[in-house]
């Protein structure tokens, strides 16, 4: 067989489908914003054509985390606002994998809120997507840091007492910043450009996807659904372009250079209309693994040199055999 | 203040001939900042070289900057020199070199020097210009004095101002080589000994250094009656003088892991200092995480990437890590956890001694966590026992927890210099396909193992995660899987302790008293065992490596014994404690572990003084035990 033939044939055997990718039947609510999370990211796996075992989903805990139960890839579903520094790990360990984050607005915001600072300031390679409905799902209906002002829940029965925590200018303020970005769950089209944007960018992308929850808060997002004017499609030529089609239903546009922190930072105070697009890209922030991962490989005999180099230093030597002398090892 | 009875050495005055001893304790102490640490580790270095036991202890505030000539301020080293091998610290301090007098008050205070001791102490405070302190100068030299220690004022200051404009930078090195003279320790080693620990630096300053060195020698020489020699036994193989931090950093270079995660906690940072100088060499490296808990998830991270990691901490932070060291057992994640154990609760202790936190390593996390925990009792176990944990962690697919502690961490010892074996490392991640069929929890029903996938491995993929679930990995709350999975991740403890042996015992094979300890305590209970059976008592000790499974066959040893009991840093009730009776008495945590596990009625002895354990108060707890407790009917 030709080498020429043999490519070819690996090529078809890698092209996937997206069966490939789906795994199980989703226990999301039925309207529950996580299920066109889900399309978005099984459709760009495909189109990436991401190898299953080459990819890896993490999560920490809540409805969103149940997110790598549904791919057909590694996954890991971990423990409560951890996501992010699992995923740095197997990121610094394994340059080959694609590794996505998906967390929630308590996983991420409350009690993982001192992991996804230090994330974004890391940089590392990861594509993270904040599935923010603005309430606790999984644990039945408790306020949540990105709640607006006023929520009754559970845990706030008379209203939540604080104004709500803004993702976006959070991110936006953290030093290393380089992908930040706004999509809804009730845009596919966009919410799957800027996925896509988000992965092909080398740097830890940040989406915050506004989310519904039919089952605690289901009329939180109706008048921005029902509205288009309420919702701000961001373009440029250094972000996204706008179908012809979704430009006829979502008049609302607005031209924002994604290099532009100052006016990321605007956009980013944005409440109503909501801004979808990518607020921020700035391909040539360092990535920490870059920065952190050893430029020496890791070999047994690498290992032995420079073990045996170590053991010099504090070696007291039989008299006669004395090794020359070495500095300080203090 | 010290009133103890003086026991006057025999010392002829200027006598040319040194005193030969079997052992000594030095200490130097001093404000911090003026380099007792140096002098007391080159003094163990030099003796070292020589071929004497030795076994330095550090002598740390816990402040960076405590007040000048403070009680609290101690900041130094101790070294025990003998004849022989060492293994631990020792009793008290037998001589004592002093920078002010302040500080070596709050050494006496603390019990630390022997009645009668030797104390060389700077004089220069005898003349200070602030009255206050002259007085108290004054005061404090007479009482020690009148409480019967042998006080040298010894002007250093005026001495290394000789040579030096500062002798606040300098002293050190006068006082090493008074004490190279007075235990007639070899002049050409300490000068190399300089130019080892200055040779970073200005040729300069090691001539300065060793000028200051030769003027404290001749100083001694021309002023001083007090000379000793402790024979020592030429050095034969080649040995290192390392202490357990390094000895830890060091294990995880040679077990080939590749990644520690840590966040800044004493005792445990140095290890982490010496690593990140050399880690990156091996093609490793150190991750400063931005806390305890994120340490513990990126080392999980990696772990789980296929590169078995390392995360390393100390009481506090090991409180932190419990939900991701939960979460590593959930998922059978190979992980090793080092924690360099300090005082607690809480903040507690930080830069002191306790083995308070064996009971967290083997029953933290929530709900049935089993987990391998390992105990170094030894500078060189502190070595190898990573490279065992590693291989641990990966075989059976267990988090691995190192119970390693204060003194350990800071004491220095030679130890035999390791010879590089390649099978300390690790394999490379197995990247293959997985077989068809093949699922992630597949346990084997006898031994509770299972073959663990690695992201990359086609045909493997699968979702680990901390809920209940199947041999597929799939979430399941039904009765059996519950029971079967939570069954095969204890089976595998049960494993490991059917391929262990049982462990050795140190000192007559059976007898009246059996003590037995774990960790740093190894050198001082054996030492104990050894003076009691010069007595003439049938003593034996034994010391557990493994804590979590424990080796077999304790109770048939325990059996050959009339009475056994532990000694351990942490704490227990005394049984004579008016509120304290058979019912209430809460008893040290392996005497506890003990006795669930052999129903033998274990006893225990503890204290929880921040100190190493010394062997003279485990010789009195031993004979006491061994009169017999009022009332006890064994």
């Amino acid at each position: 067989m030709s080498d020429a033939t043999e490519c070819l044939l690996r090529l078809h055997d890698e092209q996937h489908a997206l069966e490939d990718y789906q795994s199980g039947v989703p226990r999301w609510c039925s309207g529950c914003g996580d299920n066109a999370i889900l399309a978005a990211v099984q459709r760009l796996c495909r189109d990436e054509d991401l190898r299953p075992e080459k990819t890896v989903f993490v999560s920490g805990i809540g409805c969103s985390s149940r997110f790598p139960h549904y791919m057909k890839t590694y996954g890991l579903h971990t423990i409560h606002g951890r996501a992010l520094p699992i995923a740095e790990g197997i990121r610094l360990t394994r340059p080959d994998l694609a590794v996505f984050v998906n967390t929630g607005d308590g996983d991420c915001c409350s009690i993982g809120a001192a992991h996804w600072i230090h994330a974004i300031r890391y940089n590392m390679n990861l594509t993270v997507m904040l599935h923010d409905n603005q309430i606790y799902g999984l644990t039945k209906k408790q306020a949540s840091p990105t709640s607006p002002v006023g929520t009754r829940s559970n845990t706030t029965p008379r209203g939540s007492w604080l104004e709500a925590l803004q993702p976006l200018q959070v991110t936006l303020g953290v030093q290393n910043v380089s992908f930040v970005a706004q999509a809804v769950d009730w845009i596919p089209e966009v919410l799957y450009d800027i996925l896509r944007a988000a992965h092909r960018h080398r740097g830890c992308s940040f989406v915050r996807i506004l989310q519904r929850c039919p089952e605690w808060l289901p009329k939180l997002f109706e008048p921005f659904v029902r509205d288009p004017q309420r919702v701000c499609l961001l373009h440029h030529e250094r972000g996204l372009a706008i179908s012809p089609e979704l430009a006829k239903i979502y008049r609302n546009q607005r031209e924002h250079d994604p290099r532009d922190l100052v006016a990321a930072r605007a956009v980013a105070a944005m409440q109503d209309p909501i801004p979808v697009g990518i607020l921020y890209h700035d391909p040539d922030v360092p990535c920490y693994e870059d920065l952190r991962r050893p430029v020496q490989g890791h070999t047994p005999e690498r290992v032995r040199t420079g073990l045996e180099a170590e053991f010099d230093k504090f070696t007291i030597w039989p008299q006669g055999a004395s090794a020359a002398v070495v500095p300080d090892t203090e | 203040m010290n009133d103890a009875v003086t026991i006057p050495l025999e010392r002829p005055a200027g006598a040319r001939e040194p005193i030969v001893l079997t052992e000594h304790i030095v200490e130097i102490i001093s404000d911090s900042g003026e380099g007792a640490q140096r002098c007391g580790q080159a003094l163990g270095a030099i003796a070292a070289r020589m071929g004497n036991g030795v076994w330095t202890v550090e002598i740390i505030p816990a402040e960076i900057r405590p007040p000048a000539r403070s009680t609290a301020g101690a900041s130094g080293n101790r070294i025990r020199l003998g004849a022989g091998p060492v293994t631990n610290g020792g009793g008290e301090t037998d001589l004592a070199v002093a920078f002010n007098e302040q500080v070596l008050l709050g050494r006496v205070s603390a019990g630390e020097l022997k009645p009668g001791c030797i104390i060389l102490l700077e004089s220069m405070w005898r003349e200070d210009r602030d009255p206050d302190i002259a007085a108290d100068y004054v005061q404090v030299h007479d009482q020690l004095v009148a409480a019967g220690y042998d006080v040298r004022e010894i002007p250093m200051e005026r001495e290394c101002h000789k040579l030096v404009s500062d002798p606040r930078r300098g002293k050190n090195m006068f006082a090493l080589g008074m004490l190279c003279r007075i235990y007639s320790l070899s002049v050409p080693l300490a000068r190399e000994q300089i130019a080892r620990a200055f040779g970073k630096k200005d040729k300069k300053v090691v001539t300065q250094n060793v000028a200051l060195l030769e003027a404290g020698f001749d100083w001694a020489e021309s002023n001083l009656d007090i000379r000793f020699r402790i024979p020592a036994a030429p050095v034969t193989e080649p040995h290192m003088v390392i202490n357990g931090n390094t000895a830890l950093a060091l294990g995880i270079l040679a077990s080939g892991m590749e990644v520690c995660a840590m966040y800044p906690i004493t005792p445990a940072t140095s290890a982490s200092h010496y690593l990140s100088d050399v880690f990156e060499k091996v093609g490793g490296m150190v991750h400063q995480a931005e806390d305890e808990i994120a340490a513990c998830a990126f080392a999980f991270g990696a772990s789980y990437a296929g590169k078995c990691a390392v995360t390393i901490t100390s009481g506090p932070g090991y409180s932190l890590k419990q939900e991701g060291i939960g979460l590593a057992v959930m998922g059978e994640i190979p992980l090793v956890v080092v924690n360099v154990q300090r005082g607690g609760p809480s903040t507690g202790q930080p830069t002191k001694v306790e083995q308070g936190d064996l009971l967290a390593a083997m029953f933290g996390s929530h709900g049935d966590a089993p987990k391998v925990v390992l105990a170094p009792s030894t500078i060189e176990e502190c070595f190898y026992s990573i490279i065992t944990a590693r291989k641990l962690a990966e075989t059976f697919r267990m988090v691995v927890v190192v119970l390693s502690d204060a003194a350990l961490a800071t004491s220095q010892q030679p130890i035999p210099r390791p010879q590089f074996d390649e099978a300390w490392l690790a394999p490379p991640a197995d990247q293959n396909p997985v077989a068809a069929g093949a699922l992630p929890y597949d346990w084997d029903p006898t031994t509770g193992l299972s073959q663990r996938f690695i992201p990359g491995q086609p045909g493997g993929m699968y979702t680990l995660t901390g809920l209940a679930h199947d041999r597929a990995s799939h979430v399941a709350y039904d009765p059996a899987s519950n029971q079967d999975s939570i069954r095969a991740r204890s089976l595998k403890l049960a494993t490991l302790a059917k391929t262990l042996r049982p462990p050795p015992v140190y000192g007559d094979a059976e007898g009246d008293l059996l003590i037995v300890g774990w960790g740093s305590t190894r050198g001082a209970i054996e030492e104990a065992i050894d003076g009691l059976r010069a007595e003439g008592h049938r003593v034996a000790s034994l010391h557990l490596f493994f804590l979590q499974p424990m080796q077999p066959g304790l109770k048939a040893i325990m059996q050959r014994f009339r009475r056994v009991m532990t000694v351990e840093g942490n704490w227990s009730d005394r049984p004579d404690d008016p509120m304290i009776d058979a019912d209430n008495r809460r008893y040290s945590a392996l005497a506890m572990l003990l006795r669930a596990r052999t129903l033998i009625d274990v006893d225990c002895w503890s204290e929880v003084k921040g100190q190493p354990i010394k062997p003279g108060s485990i010789r009195l707890a031993a004979l006491d035990k061994l009169r017999g407790a009022p009332g006890e009917n064994r």
